[in-house]
């Protein structure tokens, strides 16, 4: 049963002169790669140009806020349950009177961590989430010297502020949008 | 009383002339390794080293730098004394073939006479084939010294490599030296400058010979020596630093010393343009001396991408290939060659 059109039969000629004194192939072997030095480079030179991703890239987390600059995160622990690789750990805490503009919802995530050396960055948290606070953006988990900087906190994953710092949000969150769009857009 | 009159000025320009030499040698051995890497980069469709200076120029100076500020490890159980002479040997072989090879015509300087060769010897090419075969003390002393198998088997392949393929390129070159009649160097570039290039005269001699400088340098498809996937680095395993630089370097000088030679011997020398006497442009015998060791320099230029790019198409021989291809193919065939040569000249002269 023949399954592709890739299959060759096996040649067992014996080898012509030509063959057998090996030269003419070297010569086009030597033409071939000669002719590679006109063709076109592909490298990509990394700081400068960056590749673009594929619309299904999952990268590094952030938290999400809404228009008004407040945590959408309420806590509620889907994500950590949803995790595949218990990466996430959040410590839930009850809005005060006061604190109206930080938190959307009464109840908040005081601590939120993942541990990126856990993350197998499958993205079920951001499935999992039913307030839209947990996105995977296309940034690369970079380097780091201890395993203790793996663990990113609130600090490392909340989106910048719209209001205070309004170009740094739309940066994150046109990114974020702009895929959601590709990738369905593609489906 | 004066027993030797010794000619100070003469001790001094040839002095100067080795200095220039070395230092060219060494330059375009740092730079060749840049090439390389360039050349390897076009064939696979890269761009290559682009980050230290313009074009990535800086880039030999960067490695040599790293090679000098590497950890030098010199094994316990490694004989010290061999261990350090072979980078050296390797090193000092490499350089010292450049003594005989004309790098160009006389040039008048200050009222003197001063040829572009460091020693016109009359037995010019053998001191380049007993230097040669010094090279791979080199190699084995180093493989030896390191008290490790692997070394020990990269440097045998080495010696037997280039035993067996000197002997082919010998008898290459003997057909050479039945034309031309001379041992000389640069006899034969004159001999070159009146009449044919031996390239067209001894094709098939220079094909030899190209094929066994290929062995002779260590060069991919012949660098059995440092075959990294049997035998780990191969002679230069527990080499680190410096004196891994200078095994590497030596290759690299090597290269450059016989493209040298074989510019010399089949491709004119300094000649610049075959069958053409160049004499009619008019210049003075200064410029012509300097435009002919340009044209010797592009020679060898040519000759290193030649090595270069032969490396990053032919993959490596198999041992038992190797030694098949030197002995039932390249010597029989450099016997035939000397053959046809010698029943050719005795038919020319009657």
């Amino acid at each position: 049963m023949q399954l592709t059109n890739k299959a060759k039969l096996v040649d067992r000629k014996p080898m012509s002169i030509a063959e057998k004194i090996y030269l003419p192939a070297i010569f086009k072997g030597m033409g071939i790669t000669f002719s590679h030095i006109f063709k076109k480079k592909v490298t990509i030179q990394y700081p400068e140009q960056t590749r673009p991703f594929s619309p299904v890239f999952r990268g590094l987390h952030i938290l999400n806020r809404d228009e008004e600059g407040r945590e959408n995160c309420t806590a509620c622990g889907l994500c950590a349950v949803a995790c595949p690789a218990e990466a996430i750990t959040m410590d839930a805490a009850e809005r005060l009177p006061g604190e109206e503009h930080l938190y959307r919802e009464e109840k908040y995530a005081a601590k939120y961590e993942i541990n990126m050396l856990r993350c197998i960055f499958c993205g079920l948290c951001e499935e999992a989430c039913p307030k839209d606070a947990i996105y995977l953006t296309e940034t690369f988990a970079p380097a780091n010297y201890s395993r203790q900087s793996f663990i990113y906190g609130k600090d490392n994953l909340v989106i910048p502020h719209p209001k205070e710092n309004p170009e740094a949000f739309t940066k994150a969150k046109g990114l974020i949008d702009e895929r959601k769009a590709k990738a369905n857009q593609q489906m | 009383m004066i027993l030797l009159a010794v000619d100070w000025a003469l001790v001094l320009e040839k002095f100067i002339f080795i200095a220039f030499i070395i230092t060219v040698s060494l330059v375009v051995a740092l730079y060749m390794t840049f090439g390389e890497r360039k050349v390897a980069a076009w064939i696979q469709d890269r761009v290559g080293p682009n980050r230290a200076g313009p074009f990535g120029i800086l880039q030999p100076l960067a490695d040599g730098l790293k090679m000098f500020f590497k950890e030098e490890i010199i094994p316990t159980s490694s004989n010290k004394i061999l261990f350090i002479l072979g980078p050296s040997l390797a090193m000092i072989t490499a350089m010292l073939t450049s003594a005989v090879i004309p790098w160009g015509d006389k040039v008048e300087l200050f009222g003197r006479t001063i040829s572009l060769q460091i020693a016109d010897v009359n037995i010019g090419i053998l001191y380049v084939f007993g230097i040669l075969s010094l090279g791979v003390y080199g190699i084995m002393i180093g493989s030896w010294a390191s008290n490790n198998k692997f070394s020990l088997m990269g440097g045998l392949r080495a010696a037997s490599q280039i035993i067996s393929y000197e002997l082919a390129m010998g008898i290459a070159l003997i057909a050479l030296i039945m034309i031309t009649g001379t041992l000389s160097l640069g006899e034969m570039v004159k001999q070159q400058q009146e009449g044919w290039w031996n390239f067209f005269v001894q094709p098939l001699g220079f094909f030899i010979f190209l094929v066994c400088a290929f062995a002779e340098c260590n060069r991919t498809p012949f660098d059995l020596a440092e075959a990294e996937n049997e035998l780990i680095g191969g002679y230069h395993s527990e080499y680190s630093s410096l004196k891994l630089g200078f095994y590497l370097f030596a290759e690299y000088i090597n290269m450059f010393i016989s493209s040298a030679v074989m510019a010399t011997l089949y491709f004119g020398g300094y000649d610049i343009i075959p069958f053409y006497d160049e004499s009619a442009w008019g210049f003075s015998a200064n410029i012509m001396a300097l435009l002919g060791a340009a044209a010797l320099f592009f020679k060898i230029l040519v000759f290193i991408f030649i090595f270069m790019w032969v490396r990053w198409t032919v993959p490596r021989f198999r041992y038992d290939q190797l030694m098949n291809l030197g002995w039932k193919g390249l010597i029989p065939l450099a016997l035939f060659n000397m053959l046809v040569t010698a029943a050719v000249i005795l038919f020319l002269k009657k």
